[in-house]
């Protein structure tokens, strides 16, 4: 079975460790939230400011002047601190960020990602995402393994203009975890149930299967 | 009283010298942390031909989203432009031209122009069509494009209190792009929700310092919410 958005989030979670700094995109990756474990104390950047988000307020403490990148009404935790643009992408910019999650459209095995323009179609814009994706170490893609219908989306070459350029080391779909190396996506686990010749039969990209390929368990 | 006291007392003092085919730059992000009644001037100074810089064009109906609607913005430069049903039409329809720009490097642009630094290089944005047309520079073996700053003829800011001299602070997350824009234009008007007496905001908790600042109005506000999220 293809992972749940949920599990999906439930997956990412895991890769984060205690004391990190994390941005968290909008839609999957904003989800990873709710699966911090208890015992590790991670704190949430979100671009327009805001170091330590926390969460969503009641309707008795809304303020108009707290928000998320999202634009959704939050609150901040304890040991939050605010800040300016400029000061919120120096932090991503500078490599301050241990772990960025994030969604986009492809992927292609030069670890090049687009994410934000589909030409023919209304473009809305990049908001941050280039910069988080030239400013990180450490990224995860969010993404489902192929289109609704059955394109691939991990590619040989990105088809879309692109959000940045061979910076990106880590994709897990709704099928698989994978890693890019070498111009190649290297299968590390699999989805529950899912075989790996259907994750190979949807992968355009040139993918390399190890002998210890695991399946996920949730 | 003297030269350091910014304060004006109306709206049309605030845009005094506000024409057709300047450069705007706004504060705010989203709807959080605009500056609404000084756009609802520019709306009623009925100027045409403005460049506006802002992260986004607000809504149909409120923020810069009002300027749209007699067609007052010839050209557009911000992040993120999804949430207006007019921008959309004038952008399809030619009317309105936009330059898209990645949110860090249009902070950057910004926090440049008011430093007195006229470009920088950035990793963001290179081998994607931001990067056309752009130097590229290798430092340390990685790619870098040449970005350059932004001023503006009016810079327009919400703040929530400030005092005569121009010292100005901000709250939450509607800080996000006001401090930079007041340092980017070439008059820096600044509406807030409080003008305190001099000496109830202490040096040390200043966000933009009175330098920058040419003007202060004390306005209500609206604070509209975009996205109304609880947990309850």
């Amino acid at each position: 079975m293809a992972l749940t958005r949920e599990q999906m989030a439930q997956r990412v979670a895991r890769e984060l460790k205690d004391g990190y700094y994390v941005n968290l995109g909008i839609g999957i990756p904003t989800l990873v939230a709710n699966y911090v474990p208890d015992d590790i104390d991670v704190m949430l950047q979100s671009e327009n400011g805001l170091l330590g988000m926390g969460e969503f307020p009641t309707q008795a403490t809304i303020d108009a002047d707290m928000i998320n990148a999202g634009k959704q009404t939050v609150t901040a935790r304890r040991g939050a601190s605010i800040f300016n643009s400029a000061d919120s992408f120096a932090m991503i910019r500078g490599g301050h960020v241990d772990l960025t999650v994030l969604g986009a459209f492809e992927v292609d095995v030069q670890g090049n990602i687009a994410s934000w323009m589909v030409p023919g179609k209304l473009v809305k814009g990049m908001g941050g995402a280039m910069d988080l994706v030239a400013g990180a170490e450490n990224i995860i893609v969010t993404m489902t393994h192929a289109s609704k219908d059955g394109e691939s989306k991990l590619l040989p070459v990105c088809s879309l203009p692109l959000t940045g350029a061979g910076c990106i080391r880590k994709v897990l779909t709704d099928l698989a975890y994978l890693e890019i190396q070498d111009g190649a996506f290297i299968l590390r686990e699999t989805a529950p149930g899912v075989s790996v010749e259907e994750i190979v039969a949807k992968t355009a990209g040139k993918l390399i299967v190890p002998d210890d390929v695991v399946e996920m368990t949730f | 009283m003297s030269g350091l006291d910014k304060r004006v007392y109306t709206y049309e003092e605030a845009l005094e010298g506000l024409t057709d085919n300047m450069t705007v730059l706004s504060g705010g992000f989203g709807l959080c942390g605009i500056p609404e009644n000084l756009i609802n001037e520019i709306k009623r100074r009925g100027v045409t031909g403005l460049t506006v810089v802002s992260n986004n064009c607000g809504v149909d109906g409120f923020g810069l989203g009002v300027l749209l609607e007699d067609r007052q913005i010839r050209k557009m430069v911000a992040s993120y432009v999804g949430e207006n049903a007019e921008f959309e039409r004038q952008l399809l329809s030619g009317e309105l031209e936009v330059v898209l720009t990645p949110q860090g490097t249009l902070a950057e642009k910004m926090r440049a122009g008011g430093a007195g630094i006229p470009a920088f290089y950035t990793a963001t944005g290179y081998g994607t069509p931001v990067a056309e047309g752009k130097e590229v520079r290798d430092f340390n073996g990685r790619h870098y494009i040449l970005e350059e700053a932004i001023t503006g003829d009016f810079a327009i800011v919400k703040g929530w209190k400030a005092d005569h001299y121009g010292n100005v602070v901000y709250r939450n997350t509607a800080q996000n792009f006001n401090p930079l824009v007041a340092t980017a234009g070439k008059i820096t008007v600044v509406e807030v929700e409080e003008i305190v007496e001099p000496g109830v905001l202490l040096p040390s908790e200043i966000h933009t310092p009175g330098i920058y600042v040419n003007r202060v109005i004390q306005g209500t506000f609206e604070k509209r919410i975009e996205k109304r999220t609880t947990r309850d």
